[in-house]
């Protein structure tokens, strides 16, 4: 690719990413936020393909625009679609949304360009890695690779570790683990047997009340 | 069971070949893009599409919840054990070199090193994904 073809796809992308995003901000209903969103990442993933960041566009095409969608569309399962008109005027979030975006590209400023051989982050160890990975680590042409799982263990370790936090701290807020040995429903408690599934225990539940109340009308009537 | 008919033939047809697209992507991590993690999430978004085409609960048959929440902890464990076997063989933490003998070819070690660790990766990336999905879809709507 020439320097104007890849100035083009730069320029169509980051359009693309800015319409996507304008476009969550406005719509009022969550479904096509959401979807827009996965479109979102997957503009994004492109943008890092251009960047020759394939590994994290491969990254962010499957987690972004796949399994968080997925997750985002099982949460709005959960609490519907619409969202309500916001309390507050926007000015003040506007106005700190301009002035952090406004420090942000004036610390573009001191960026150095992207892709130049000598910035500094080429300078220390990227170097050692692209010439020496061959004889340390082996015949690995993706030098990724060989930074992430070995020269970068610890940290590889580190995020595997945070992603099983992450499970961890999900189910202990949401999943619905085994259920109780017994449970307290209209005023005594009830063993639960084993093998009954909560949706089970749910109707029997449902069906004792009614029973409860028709008790309590009898009674009533004989009184 | 609905009648979507060609969903459920679609997804029948393209989970092998997905599976074997993740596969494809772990193990040609050394050459090209991808790696461990993102073959742990296309693994999981087999399972997504197939809970998603046939409900939950046949996913659930298909791979349990327990499987899923053991592979999450099964990756962790897996990369532990990598580390400290190279421990053992006389090197630092997650040294692979000395994982076979380190005075005949250092290489051969970190090949196998990186195998496993990616292996790692992969079993807690896929078992974390298909745990959070159970954990979002498994739960009702309640209506107030």
């Amino acid at each position: 690719m020439t320097e104007a073809m890849v100035q083009i796809v730069d320029v169509v992308l980051l359009v693309l990413l800015a319409i996507t995003g304008i476009a969550v901000i406005r719509t009022r209903n969550l479904f096509v936020a959401v979807m827009l969103a996965g479109i979102y990442s997957l503009v994004s993933a492109g943008l890092f393909v251009v960047m020759d960041a394939v590994d994290v566009a491969f990254t962010e095409a499957a987690v972004g625009a796949g399994i968080s969608t997925v997750l985002l569309l099982c949460t709005l399962a959960l609490v519907g679609y619409k969202e309500s008109k916001p309390q507050h005027t926007p000015i003040l979030p506007l106005f700190v949304v301009i002035v952090t975006g406004g420090a942000l590209v004036y610390g573009t400023a001191e960026i150095p360009p992207f892709g130049e051989a000598d910035n500094p982050a080429h300078q220390n160890v990227a170097a050692h890695y692209i010439h020496d990975s061959e004889d340390e680590i082996g015949h690995i042409p993706n030098v990724v690779t060989s930074v992430l799982a070995s020269y970068r263990g610890y940290d590889t370790m580190g995020e595997t570790a945070v992603i099983f936090t992450a499970m961890v701290g999900v189910l202990l807020l949401l999943s619905r683990g085994p259920l109780p040995k017994r449970v307290y429903h209209a005023g005594h408690w009830h063993k639960v047997k084993r093998g009954v599934t909560r949706e089970d225990l749910i109707a029997e539940m449902e069906d004792e009340e009614v029973h409860d109340s028709t008790v309590v009308g009898g009674e009533d009537e004989d009184g | 069971m609905d009648d979507r008919v060609i969903l459920r033939v679609g997804t029948k047809v393209l989970s092998p070949f997905i599976l074997l697209f993740a596969l494809y992507v772990q193990f040609h991590g050394d050459y090209g893009p991808g790696g461990g993690f993102q073959a742990g999430v296309i693994f999981a978004a087999v399972f997504v599409l197939y809970a998603l085409v046939f409900g939950l609960e046949r996913a659930m048959e298909v791979m349990p919840a327990k499987v899923a929440y053991a592979c999450g902890a099964l990756g962790v464990a897996l990369y532990l054990g990598v580390g400290y076997l190279s421990m053992f063989r006389g090197g630092e933490f997650l040294n692979y070199s000395y994982l076979f003998d380190p005075e005949h070819d250092p290489t051969h070690g970190q090949h196998y090193g990186i195998i496993g660790v990616e292996l790692g990766v992969l079993v807690t990336v896929f078992g974390v994904m298909v745990a959070l999905f159970y954990a979002f879809a498994g739960r009702r709507r309640i209506d107030t």
